[in-house]
């Protein structure tokens, strides 16, 4: 062993995450100085060009923002027009639309299980060679996200941007039977889920905790579309009130800005935030697999997020089967939306988290200006925190493990890097 | 001999066209059996050096960065397709051709000095030759599997590039403009995406880019807006999409990137 008074190890590019980002640890002695998770994702610079746009253009643009969570996208725009223009939809036509959101949870959470996130825990670098030894379940897991996508393509058209989508409503709603054979699917696809909750149950969790508030949506059903904003710390606010408590800020070293609370405080959203704070909404059958794998009253274990997500999948698959059973098709695809001048907030939970949207309308029915605030920012801070804990408590791990470890800790999060502005280098630097 | 080798790179892009990749959920074990995914990092960790034998492309040039890794990608691929929109027109962030970068920069940045971007959002073929370029916003899984399934066979892919109007009449749709007088741009859009939009009772808005069947040149859209009974403003928009720089009238000049001599 040589002894160097300092060094920089560069690992080349962290897979399994959506987008391109870099990570850089400096170690001075036995404590860390400094992690940055660094995304240099080129900036596509939509809240710029949406300036001028028509109000109803929102949702097939903003899809753009990503392939993997367009649903999102589409669902928080669409909810933020509505809201600048006064109109609310409900009824039936707000049930597809939470039954469109569910196939992307299955599609989104299926792909990151079993392709981007499982092979990091049976010591696999992807799912291709994961097939090899458990063929089995990557085909269980292909079979899931095929459902997900099923749900997409006949209720959107098609998986990735769906096409399906206006403000209002739908261009086309389905006739109640034909979503028959949709049932099957989703029917194979619940126990699938439920499988999958047993599946990674079996696997080795490093101990770890987060210690960041949570945030995510709060309503009468676990939380999908709709909802107001709830903290773990008694923080409840509508979406309108989304900018009062939640600042953005600009880091030198990324093209995604970091938010925070406006008291100061870091927070984490998505899977953990909403299981901790919604369980009592899971359907019973959801309730139950996620006591079977041993998640209790909260999740505050980063690494236990993979379980979060089957259950979230079970649930998706249960809610998708109760909408269509329930579903009565709406008098029209779509209600009216007439613009008007006004300021509309929208937000929903994207597989990943919390997605702001807030456009301003001119007299014109024009954007005036657009802002969006994805998962993967608001989360920012608070996954570089953690890294900074996890690293201080491994620093006796030589680079390379400790890289690896540190890869499937950021894959904990799920993270959108196309959304937050794909790739990680890690740079380890100790002296 | 091995199974040929297959890479994937991202280039400005929301992962959409990979993700179809990955989204061929029946046919991807058995692709692995023929074609060696060598580098595909949004699948899996390991990635050799190359050469490879197919690259698949997504995204646009908008970087100094990616100006420097798209000659890479190029020297270590034999062949070179382009996915998707971003690839092959310079995508949705092509706008920013139209408009001052810098400006754009203000309104997302705080500090836009600290952001390294390019005033254009370019195609790969403005930069380095392409083998193939596979249109879409995003692509179309069937027409991705054909693209490789040719590859394999040493054939040309049957990509079609005929204009929706083609697709609409194969799979039954009531035409959206004669029947409802919906603004459609399916007779200046290329086919592939199998005519959706009209399926689901709205206009096509222009996913796969014009048609080469207009000549190779840009598609007459002055000559259909009284048939589209849109404003000039709403035409505008329409074209300005996710194939701006393909569709729109005074477009830069394609095949320019920023690194062409000026």
């Amino acid at each position: 062993m040589t002894h160097r008074n300092e060094r920089t190890l560069t690992v080349g590019a962290l897979a399994r995450v959506e987008g391109e980002g870099a990570l850089y640890v400096r170690v001075r002695g036995p404590d860390v100085e400094e992690v940055r998770l660094d995304i240099y994702e080129p900036p596509r610079f939509f809240e710029a060009f949406l300036r001028g746009r028509a109000h109803t253009e929102p949702p097939d643009i903003t899809a753009r923002i990503c392939g993997i969570c367009p649903v999102a996208y589409q669902m928080s725009a669409c909810q933020a027009v509505e809201a600048a223009c006064g109109v609310t939809v409900d009824g039936a036509l707000g049930e597809l639309r939470r039954l469109l959101y569910c196939g992307e949870w299955i599609e989104s959470h299926a792909l990151h299980i079993y392709l981007l996130h499982a092979p990091d825990f049976l010591g696999y670098p992807g799912a291709v060679e994961l097939a090899r030894d458990h063929r089995a379940a990557v085909e269980r897991g292909l079979r899931l996200k095929k459902a997900g996508n099923a749900l997409m393509e006949f209720l959107g058209g098609r998986a990735i941007h769906p096409v399906n989508v206006r403000v209002g409503g739908f261009y086309r709603t389905p006739a109640p039977a034909e979503l028959a054979p949709l049932a099957e699917t989703l029917r194979e696809a619940r126990a699938d889920a439920l499988a999958t909750v047993e599946w990674a149950a079996g696997f080795e969790f490093p101990d770890f905790d987060h210690g960041h508030e949570f945030l995510a949506l709060s309503a009468d059903r676990y939380p999908l579309e709709r909802g107001v904003v709830r903290g773990g710390t008694g923080r409840v606010f509508p979406a309108a009130e989304f900018e009062r408590h939640v600042v953005e800020e600009q880091v030198p070293h990324s093209t995604a800005l970091h938010a925070r609370f406006t008291d100061g405080g870091r927070y984490l959203t998505g899977p953990l935030a909403r299981y901790s704070l919604n369980r009592d909404r899971l359907s019973p059958l959801a309730l139950e697999a996620a006591d079977r794998a041993g998640l209790g009253a909260e999740c505050r274990n980063p690494f236990r997020s993979i379980l979060v997500r089957a259950v979230e999948v079970v649930y998706a698959a249960d809610e998708a089967l109760r909408l269509i059973a329930g579903y009565e098709p709406p008098a029209r695809p779509a209600v009216p939306v007439p613009p008007r001048e006004g300021t509309g907030h929208g937000v929903t939970e994207a597989p990943r988290g919390l997605l702001y949207h807030r456009y301003d309308l001119g007299p014109d029915g024009l954007i005036r200006a657009a802002r969006i605030v994805p998962p993967t920012s608001q989360n920012q801070a608070a996954i570089e925190d953690d890294l900074r804990r996890f690293v201080a408590a491994r620093l006796h791990l030589d680079d390379e493990a400790l890289t690896r470890r540190c890869e499937q800790a950021i894959r904990n999060y799920d993270p959108c890097i196309s959304c937050s502005t794909h790739f990680l280098d890690l740079t380890v630097e100790r002296s | 001999m091995g199974r040929p080798t297959l890479a994937v790179w991202k280039f400005a892009s929301c992962d959409g066209c990979q993700l179809t990749l990955l989204d061929c959920e029946d046919e991807l074990l058995a692709l692995t059996g023929e074609i060696e995914i060598a580098h595909f990092l949004e699948a899996s960790s390991a990635a050799g050096d190359g050469p490879y034998d197919v690259s698949l492309v997504e995204g646009s040039i908008t970087t100094p960065a990616d100006l420097d890794r798209i000659r890479h990608v190029r020297a270590v691929s034999r062949k070179l397709v382009t996915i998707g929109a971003c690839a092959t027109a310079g995508g949705i962030q092509a706008l920013r051709d139209f408009a001052d970068v810098e400006e754009f920069a203000s309104v997302v940045y705080a500090r836009p000095e600290y952001v390294a971007t390019l005033a254009r959002s370019t195609p790969i073929a403005a930069h380095v030759p392409v083998d193939f370029e596979l249109r879409g916003c995003p692509i179309d899984r069937r027409q991705l599997l054909e693209v490789l399934a040719a590859h394999l066979a040493d054939r040309t892919p049957d990509v079609p590039s005929h204009s929706v109007c083609f697709e609409c009449k194969i799979r039954g749709n009531v035409c959206v403009m004669v029947a409802r007088g919906t603004p459609c741009l399916g007779p200046i859009t290329q086919a592939g995406c199998g005519a959706i939009c009209p399926a689901y009772a709205r206009g096509c808005y222009g996913c796969f880019g014009p048609s080469p069947a207009w000549g190779g040149g840009r598609p007459n859209t002055r000559g259909l807006l009284p048939w589209l009974d849109m404003t000039e403003g709403e035409a505008h928009r329409v074209l300005s999409t996710f194939n701006v720089t393909a569709f729109r009238e005074g477009a830069p000049a394609e095949g320019r990137g920023d690194d062409a001599p000026q």
